[in-house]
């Protein structure tokens, strides 16, 4: 049995089904892809994952255990970037990655090295406000490395990036999943993960399995 | 504990570093109350006896102004979808939030309400009353506004719908605030009012952050 998994699930947002009976499963270091076009719930499923929507039908299971039980022990175990990036104007980048950091683990003891995996380092005393989109795209990844946690779901991750930040981030999940971890992410780039497997949202959309409830859609 | 201490400061930090969002609210204040010796004329009499009211509703009107943003630009750059999912309950984030909320605003209105009681021309009984009616009543103010601050969410133009929510909820505060400082001015004792204030504050204290919590789940969604 997969460690972390989803059985059945239905999204529906705004009187809309984004996508029904889905099932995913991933395993101690394992990883999935999430791809599928514009609106077939990519987000919305990483959503459900984190616990910031509730499913319409279905559960998600860690361990056997449904995690809307104890949303507290799935929220320690998680990190999530989304497609925002949180980051404080005023404050600078070493700032806004210890306040991340420090509520994370309740000490920002680790916070400096991660900076470096990210290549961001020497902008550590920069207000966030100079930030350029791909540089605050790296400092919201930047908290992965704060702290560890066994899953990793990460929201289209590659926006914005340059290719070596692309090879950081690549390297960070190898690391992530050399001990253990998971890592879920969706995205429309080709990214490349060995072993990762393949979720394609656009396979589970009303439309194909044209249910009763996307049939009285208007 | 830690983790509710370091929003406090960040936010803290948050205001000091843009400066003008707090200082604005102590400046309203004190224009808004400056603006009746000029409206109304320099009538000693007239004005002792409306310094109370105008006093305490321009202290409403000030919390008011600054609730708006309290919680819409961490909702904006997606800083509040990870505070939900930070290993610390959204109650707690929203009482961190109040607090530093009322640091940086309701604190500098205490500080500044008893220079304008002078210019307002308040018997000197009421002064010690109304900055204690005020250390009372200003938490319940900020308590209250994050409600209605967390419910306007994502509705765009949040700010009128902010004091139509917001203001007839700040009623028994200013009934009571106010009559506290008349009641000390008149010579009569205040134990009543301020308990009652006292009162309004511990229900707003377990109350408001579990309704905002549950307000912001739902913008959050």
């Amino acid at each position: 049995m997969a460690l972390f998994s989803g059985d059945d699930l239905l999204c529906i947002r705004g009187e809309r089904v984004v996508f029904a009976a889905l099932h995913f499963a991933v395993d101690a270091g394992g990883a999935l892809l999430l791809t599928g076009a514009n609106g077939s719930g990519k987000s919305s499923l990483l959503r459900l994952m984190a616990g910031l929507l509730a499913p319409a039908n279905g559960r998600i299971a860690w361990d056997g255990e449904d995690t809307g039980e104890d949303p507290e022990r799935h929220k320690a175990r998680m990190h999530y970037v989304g497609h925002l990036d949180p980051i404080k104007p005023v404050l600078t980048v070493a700032e806004n990655l210890r306040f991340w950091a420090v509520l994370k683990t309740g000490n920002g003891a680790a916070a400096g090295g991660a900076l470096e995996a990210f290549g961001i380092a020497h902008l550590a005393g920069v207000p966030g406000r100079y930030l350029s989109a791909g540089q605050k795209r790296r400092l919201n990844l930047a908290r992965l490395e704060t702290s560890p946690a066994a899953l990793w779901l990460l929201d289209e991750p590659t926006a914005g990036l340059d290719a070596e930040a692309v090879a950081g981030l690549r390297n960070a999940i190898a690391r992530q999943r050399s001990v253990g971890g998971m890592v879920v992410l969706s995205t429309h780039a080709e990214m490349a993960l060995d072993g990762a497997e393949v979720l394609d949202l656009g396979d589970f959309s009303a439309a194909t399995q044209m249910t009763p409830a996307a049939e009285e859609t208007p | 504990m830690n983790r509710f201490w370091s929003i406090v400061r960040r936010d803290l930090r948050l205001a000091l570093r843009q400066g003008m969002d707090s200082l604005m609210a102590v400046m309203f204040f004190v224009i808004a109350v400056v603006l009746f010796p000029l409206g109304v004329g320099p009538e000693p009499n007239i004005l002792a006896r409306i310094a109370a009211g105008v006093i305490w509703v321009a202290a409403l009107l000030a919390s008011m102004l600054s609730l708006e943003r309290l919680f819409e630009t961490d909702f904006e750059d997606g800083s509040l979808e990870l505070l939900l999912l930070m290993p610390l309950p959204l109650e707690a984030v929203v009482m961190a939030k109040v607090t530093a909320h009322w640091l940086t605003t309701g604190l500098p209105l205490i500080v500044a309400a008893p220079l304008l009681a002078v210019l307002m021309n308040m018997d000197g009984d009421g002064f010690s009353v109304l900055v204690l009616a005020l250390i009372l009543g200003t938490p319940s103010l900020s308590l209250v506004g994050a409600v209605g601050a967390a419910l306007i969410l994502g509705s765009g133009r949040g700010g009128m719908l902010l004091s139509l929510l917001v203001l007839p909820l700040f009623i028994p505060v200013l009934i009571f605030g106010v009559s506290a400082v008349d009641a000390a001015i008149s010579g009569f004792p205040v134990r009543a009012q301020l308990l009652i204030l006292g009162a309004f504050l511990l229900a707003a204290l377990p109350l408001c952050p579990w309704t905002s919590a549950a307000a912001l789940r739902q913008a959050l969604e």
